[in-house]
């Protein structure tokens, strides 16, 4: 028993450890400028572009879903003028970064821990440092630079499409458009989305650093790749919850 | 000169190399042999410096590389090639890309033709022009491995490791790819680090053959040496018999 807790323990320091040398690696690249700009542009796309339906869709849904049930409640008690700002305020700041957030680590987080999981056991990591290439360089460097870019936009368009997907269902429910609107522009300011914004960037050091970490540290063959993907994204889901409050503790509120 | 001296290296508990001493000299080819998972790919990777040894130390050209940091092992390594047991081509990228690899990203004067002419010689020199534009899924395992192989020789390295370059090849590629390796130490004195089982191949290309055994080098010399070895473990290995001390 207290051999088992030992073990596990150990992992636990080396799994902290290794995460901050590949952190510390990779922001050492990154300011250094050792990186390929070809490479990243051909992660922003497979990162951004491809994630934006299914980010789209699932924070818009959110927004109708919040609007469907407040709306319901606050027309009750004659409180239909702060619908939209609600909706709009809980999209900019939480359901928007968080919903975007763990559907890229879902999407993402675990195609990053499967590609280069696969590299691992298949010996193609090992290729590259053998051709005197940093793997943190090549590999890790670019998946974090299109994160660190594109989840901040993609948090945008899904805010945009969670807050107008929330106002079509608000207005079937009886709400004004105007209303609405004005609602939004009463309780809703600049901070309120850059305080939204501002939480995508963690998030998004979060889901590239944990994703390259679950796959180049990945071994055991094709099991050991769908257990690096399966840990990616727990890891990824559970780190992101985590970081939110004590990012929601600490910005303007 | 590649030296492993009072090399121990365990992995997960399990003893791997046991107080290894092995000295290649510059300008040969040297042939490592010994029974499936002795430890022989994992002496090639410690030559590499793509894992570091338990105790001991590797020197390369004079320099002991187990305490280097992956920076200025990376200036060791840009001297050295390394073939892959299995290739370990970059399946995202094609035949051409992969032996461009190390030239774009090394050779950073040199242009696109001569890039493009170095990866046509080197393709060539295994057999595989014209496979250019094919992935590697596209790729049989031999083809594959002779593409790993061009890859590795595409920065001419004064020190190649092959690891089973042969295995999965037809009798008549193995002989070319091992009159490939003998040419590589004529022409240019590469010194070439070879892991085989094939007895006959390692006799005919070896300046000095090693055979690892339980994680220790048993024998040690050239190949009539080798072959006059009164060892019984050696002499079992080289017949291929069942019968003898080798334990299973």
């Amino acid at each position: 028993m207290l051999e088992q807790v030992g073990a596990e323990l150990i992992s636990l320091i080396q799994f902290v450890g290794e995460t901050v040398v590949l952190t510390v690696e990779t922001f050492r690249y990154v300011f250094t400028g050792a990186h390929s700009p070809r490479q990243t542009i051909r992660q922003m796309g497979d990162i951004g572009f491809s994630s934006l339906p299914i980010v789209l869709v699932t924070v818009g849904f959110s927004g109708m879903v919040l609007a469907l049930y407040t709306a319901t409640e606050f027309l009750k008690l004659e409180a239909g003028s702060y619908v939209g700002g609600l909706v709009a305020l809980s999209i900019a700041r939480e359901i928007g970064p968080v919903v975007t957030s763990i559907v890229v680590a879902a999407r993402v987080g675990s195609a990053i821990a499967a590609e280069l999981g696969t590299m691992k056991v298949t010996e193609q990591i090992d290729a590259l440092r053998a051709l005197a290439t940093s793997p943190v360089e090549y590999l890790v460097v670019p998946r974090f630079l299109a994160c660190v870019t594109m989840l901040p936009v993609l948090g945008v368009l899904a805010g945009v499409t969670g807050t107008v997907g929330g106002a079509l269902v608000a207005v079937y429910a009886g709400v004004p458009w105007a209303q609405y609107l004005s609602s939004i522009q009463k309780m809703v300011d600049l901070g309120d989305v850059f305080t939204g914004l501002a939480k995508t960037i963690p998030f998004a050091v979060i889901i590239s650093i944990l994703g390259c970490h679950q796959g180049l540290y990945a071994r055991g063959g094709a099991a050991g790749v769908g257990r690096a993907t399966t840990s990616s994204v727990v890891l990824c889901i559970i780190s992101i919850y985590a970081a939110d409050f004590f990012l929601s503790a600490i910005l303007p509120r | 000169m590649i030296a492993l001296e009072g090399v121990w290296l365990t992995i997960d508990g399990r003893e791997i190399l046991k107080d290894v001493n092995l000295f290649i000299e510059a300008g040969e080819i040297s042939c490592i042999m010994g029974l499936s998972g002795c430890g022989k790919t994992s002496t090639l990777r410690l030559m590499m410096g793509l894992i570091r040894p338990t105790r001991g130390r590797v020197v390369i050209d004079g320099q002991d590389i187990v305490r280097m940091s992956e920076r200025d092992l990376n200036r060791v390594r840009r001297k050295m090639g390394m073939v892959f047991q299995y290739a370990a081509l970059f399946d995202s990228l094609t035949v051409y890309e992969n032996v461009a690899f190390g030239l774009t990203r090394q050779r950073k004067r040199y242009s696109p033709e001569t890039i493009a002419e170095t990866v046509r010689s080197k393709l060539e020199a295994v057999g595989m022009e014209g496979t250019e534009p094919l992935l590697p899924a596209e790729l049989s395992g031999g083809m594959q491995k002779r593409v790993g192989m061009a890859r590795a020789l595409a920065l001419d390295p004064q020190i190649v490791l092959y690891d089973e370059p042969t295995s999965g090849l037809d009798p008549v590629m193995s002989t070319i790819i091992d009159d490939l390796i003998v040419r590589l130490r004529d022409r240019f004195g590469v010194t070439s680090v070879v892991v085989s089982h094939e007895i006959q191949s390692v006799m005919h290309i070896s300046n000095k053959i090693a055979m690892i055994y339980n994680g220790s080098v048993v024998a040690c010399g050239t190949p009539e040496e080798i072959m006059q070895h009164p060892d019984p473990v050696v002499q079992q290995f080289i017949s291929g018999s069942s019968e003898g001390p080798i334990m299973f």
